[in-house]
């Protein structure tokens, strides 16, 4: 099954990703190649089959909601491209 | 310095031969002086490791240290540690310092080993030849021209050119087991859940697992007990207790039934390494252990539901990268919808990009049921296979790759030949199940690994195993020219 550009464009958009012009080519002839390649599992007869939750059969482990750490914004803050006053800065959203 | 194993090291220590200052100087220099050629490592951090080596010479002279004390090693770059660039092998972390350590990281601190550095690897671990780090190709010692394997390349190409002891690793797909036995070590990939995922970087989080490479089994058996065992900071951290890996390494193996899959040996595997792995067998069979055929008949659909799980998890893992409150940021956005993009679209390189395509395509709307639902049921149906083959057999054994190491660059241009390099070690993380490659042999001259896997949590038997085996042989002891 080959993927049309309109339909890598949408893919592109829904994962936040720029793929510029002289990707696209490139992109949606591989992307197709491998979606070509996981279609073999359609193939596998799987009909008395659960789809596998855990590895290890495992539970979710809960705890209580309760504080057991510090605030330490600060420490974070230090890897972030632009903050002010304690608030990470992004381009205007609402004009 | 550099050829003894970790327990030689530890004896020496204890026994003030050298010390841990002297020999964590003698690797800065070996890093130094070997290195550029090889590109193992993103980030050397001498300073901090004189600061550790020292003060594990006061814990030593004090009579406190343990085992481990006073080692030297390197972390993948995957690792969180506070305070040292971790770049995860992408532009996207170039930038990023972290401000905590990872769990792995911690507890082998508290065990008062060495950190020397942090070793290159490919970009979020996605790779299985180094070749899509941010930081340059890593090659492998004994043939440059050649790829050590990945994702944990960096860490195979350090431990194999004698540059640490050891490396810590994560294999997701096989990015433990594929690069030692590429570059001719033992690797470990332990059951999902025994180690700690806290604060190493996330790629497929129902595959991702820690692990180390080392040159012995015996050696990986003394640091996966440090950095084992439950951690409430992780979620799906199992509550097992963690036994004593080096106390059972002299097990006999006597009356022990080893399974060989018969589609791990079939025509796409490379005639010699065929031949190294069947001599192997029969060194367990000189050893007591009986060997049979079994079969996993949906070993062959394990490559392509990998490619729908892994990218899946990958994609939803990755969107954190946004820009905004850590790592790279495009120049000049227009506006936030641009940053997303731009700080993205620049800040990952193409194979993480196409994982992360292919995984938003595969859960998008009027496609989730076709390919991720199918895959988990697949997934399933690989596990079920494993978990009947344990029922006649302790432990299965294959080649750990289909064949020696290949050149640089002579898979990069189709990603599905790239993908079907790791046929081998991929239901093994599909299923949880702990997996180990050792040494045992060299075809034209480069090293092969012969896979053991287990039922989950075998790995002291494993490890058994594998020791035993290197008592008999000495593939683990070659070096390669010029190291």
């Amino acid at each position: 099954m080959s993927l049309t550009k309109q339909e890598v464009e949408s893919v592109a958009r829904l994962a936040r990703l720029e793929i510029t012009e002289g990707e696209i080519g490139r992109v949606v002839e591989k992307l197709s190649s491998i979606i070509d390649f996981v279609d073999q599992l359609q193939t596998a007869n799987t009909d008395d089959v659960m789809p596998m939750a855990h590895p290890l059969d495992m539970g979710q482990r809960l705890r209580t909601d309760e504080i057991f750490e510090a605030d330490q914004r600060n420490r974070y803050q230090v890897n972030a491209p632009e903050v002010e006053a304690g608030l990470y800065l992004v381009p205007k959203v609402i004009e | 310095m550099h050829k003894k194993t970790i327990a030689e090291l530890s004896r020496s220590l204890q026994a003030r031969e050298f010390s841990s200052v002297e020999l964590t100087r003698h690797l800065l220099s070996r890093i130094d002086a070997l290195d550029g050629g090889l590109n193992s490592f993103i980030t050397v951090t001498a300073e901090g490791a004189l600061a550790a080596a020292a003060a594990a010479d006061e814990r030593i002279a004090r009579g406190e240290g343990g085992p481990l004390t006073g080692i030297p090693l390197a972390h993948k770059d995957i690792f969180c540690t506070e305070g040292v660039r971790t770049s995860c092998g992408s532009r996207m972390l170039d930038n990023f310092v972290s401000p905590y350590d990872a769990t792995v990281v911690s507890r082998l601190k508290d065990a008062g080993m060495v950190m020397l550095g942090k070793t290159n690897m490919d970009e979020f671990a996605m790779g299985s030849s180094n070749e899509t780090s941010f930081y340059g190709p890593v090659h492998n010692p004994w043939d440059l021209k050649t790829v050590p394997g990945g994702s944990s390349g960096g860490s195979a190409a350090a431990v194999a050119a004698r540059l640490a002891p050891v490396a810590t690793g994560t294999d997701t797909g096989g990015s433990i087991r594929q690069p030692a036995a590429l570059v001719g070590i033992t690797g470990v990939k332990p059951t999902y859940g025994r180690v700690s995922r806290y604060g190493m970087i996330a790629f497929a989080s129902s595959l991702d697992q820690a692990g180390v490479l080392t040159r012995t089994a015996e050696d990986a058996a003394l640091v996966l007990e440090a950095m084992s065992g439950f951690d409430p900071r992780d979620s799906t951290s199992s509550p097992a207790p963690v036994p004593c890996y080096h106390g059972s390494l002299q097990e006999s193996l006597e009356g022990l039934r080893v399974g060989v899959p018969e589609e791990f040996m079939d025509e796409g595997l490379d005639s010699e390494n065929r031949a190294a792995v069947e001599a192997a067998l029969d060194v367990y069979r000189a050893l007591g252990a009986t060997v049979s055929t079994v079969s996993l008949p949906s070993l062959a659909l394990s490559v392509p539901t990998y490619y729908v799980v892994a990218p899946a998890e990958a994609s939803s893992n990755l969107s954190r990268f946004d820009g905004v409150r850590f790592g790279y940021r495009c120049d000049d956005p227009a506006d936030l919808l641009d940053l997303y993009q731009r700080s993205r679209g620049e800040g990952f390189g193409d194979e993480v990009k196409r994982r992360i395509m292919t995984g938003t395509y595969v859960l998008s709307a009027g496609y989730y049921d076709a390919y991720y639902l199918k895959a988990q049921k697949v997934r399933e149906l690989i596990a079920r296979e494993f978990r009947q083959a344990f029922q006649h057999v302790d432990v299965l054994m294959g080649p750990t790759t289909p064949a020696p190491a290949f050149e640089l660059g002579a898979k990069t241009t189709d990603p599905i030949t790239m993908y079907l390099n790791d046929i081998y070690t991929i239901a093994v993380n599909l299923a949880g199940l702990p997996g180990v490659s050792i040494p045992c042999g060299l075809v034209q001259g480069l090293p092969v690994g012969l896979q053991l896997i287990g039922p989950h949590f075998s790995e002291a038997r494993l490890l058994n195993v594998a020791h035993r085996y290197q008592q008999e042989s000495d593939w683990h002891q070659r070096l390669p020219v010029g190291y």
